[in-house]
């Protein structure tokens, strides 16, 4: 019953977590925009979080040759193969192909999606207090 | 709590940026130094910034911080002018300044400067969101 309860909210979760990870990837490639040789990463969203949920193919999944081994990609698990190299859109001496412009942007983009999950879970906290008390 | 990691992240490339911004300070301030008793001027500074790992995990990719790896001179020949009257003259009347270029410091000044409001924008940002992860469910 209480798996019930917690099933609905473990998406959210889920997806909370993703989009703290990204935002933290995303805060690297600012911190190092004056590096030489760095290369901006990202991660595709929507892959790692089907990834994340279980309902997609793993990107990469841990060999299990003995019978008591945990094999990869399983629900929570999330392989780093996901995190892609962001594609340079000018070139630079230095090799560093962080885009200033689309960092910020995807930062902003990231911070009203985070805030938007923490509502969705806000609302369905509320919504099961609601159903608990009757009221 | 990943996002805490942020602050480290975003911290050290302040950091960083503000040690870029010293290194400008002190070759403004030295623009017009002339040469000592040793006939060897000031030479301008620069820094060279380097990635540096902060995961929870050794080869954890995901947070990535900046230093400083080293600061290295500039090694071109400083500025001479004929000025046989100056006390740091020459034998051939030449007083030698240090080769700082103030057009490029100021140029890296502003981009030191820039960079360092991204990133305590970006950690603006991230103390926002845990403000309000800590409300989550109220």
């Amino acid at each position: 019953m209480l798996n019930r309860l917690t099933d609905s909210l473990d998406f959210q979760a889920q997806a909370l977590s993703l989009r703290s990870e990204r935002q933290r990837l995303i805060a690297s490639n600012i911190a190092n925009a004056d590096t030489p040789g760095y290369v901006a990463r990202d991660i595709n969203f929507a892959q790692a979080l089907r990834e994340a949920t279980g309902s997609g193919a793993p990107a990469a999944v841990l060999r299990a040759s003995q019978p008591g081994h945990i094999g990869g990609g399983a629900a929570g698990g999330r392989a780093v193969s996901t995190l892609n190299f962001a594609a340079p859109s000018q070139t630079n001496l230095d090799r560093n192909t962080v885009d200033m412009d689309r960092e910020r942007a995807s930062f902003a983009d990231n911070s009203v999606k985070y805030e938007a999950t923490l509502r969705f879970i806000s609302a369905n906290v509320r919504t099961t207090l609601s159903s608990i008390t009757g009221q | 709590m990943s996002m805490m990691n942020i602050f480290n992240v975003s911290g050290s490339a302040a950091s960083a940026q503000s040690q870029r911004l010293n290194v400008v300070a002190s070759n403004l301030a030295n623009a017009d130094t002339v040469a000592g008793p040793d006939g060897q001027a000031y030479k301008a500074r620069q820094v060279t910034f380097q990635t540096e790992l902060m995961g929870a995990t050794a080869n954890d990719a995901t947070s990535a911080g900046v230093r400083v790896s080293t600061i290295t001179e500039d090694q071109s020949a400083g500025r001479r002018v004929h000025d046989p009257k100056h006390p740091g003259a020459d034998a051939d009347g030449y007083v030698t300044y240090s080769n700082v270029n103030a057009v490029e410091e100021m140029v890296n000044m502003i981009s030191a400067s820039r960079s360092y409001q991204n990133n305590v924008d970006v950690m603006n940002t991230a103390k926002t969101l845990l403000l309000k992860t800590l409300q989550m469910g109220q």
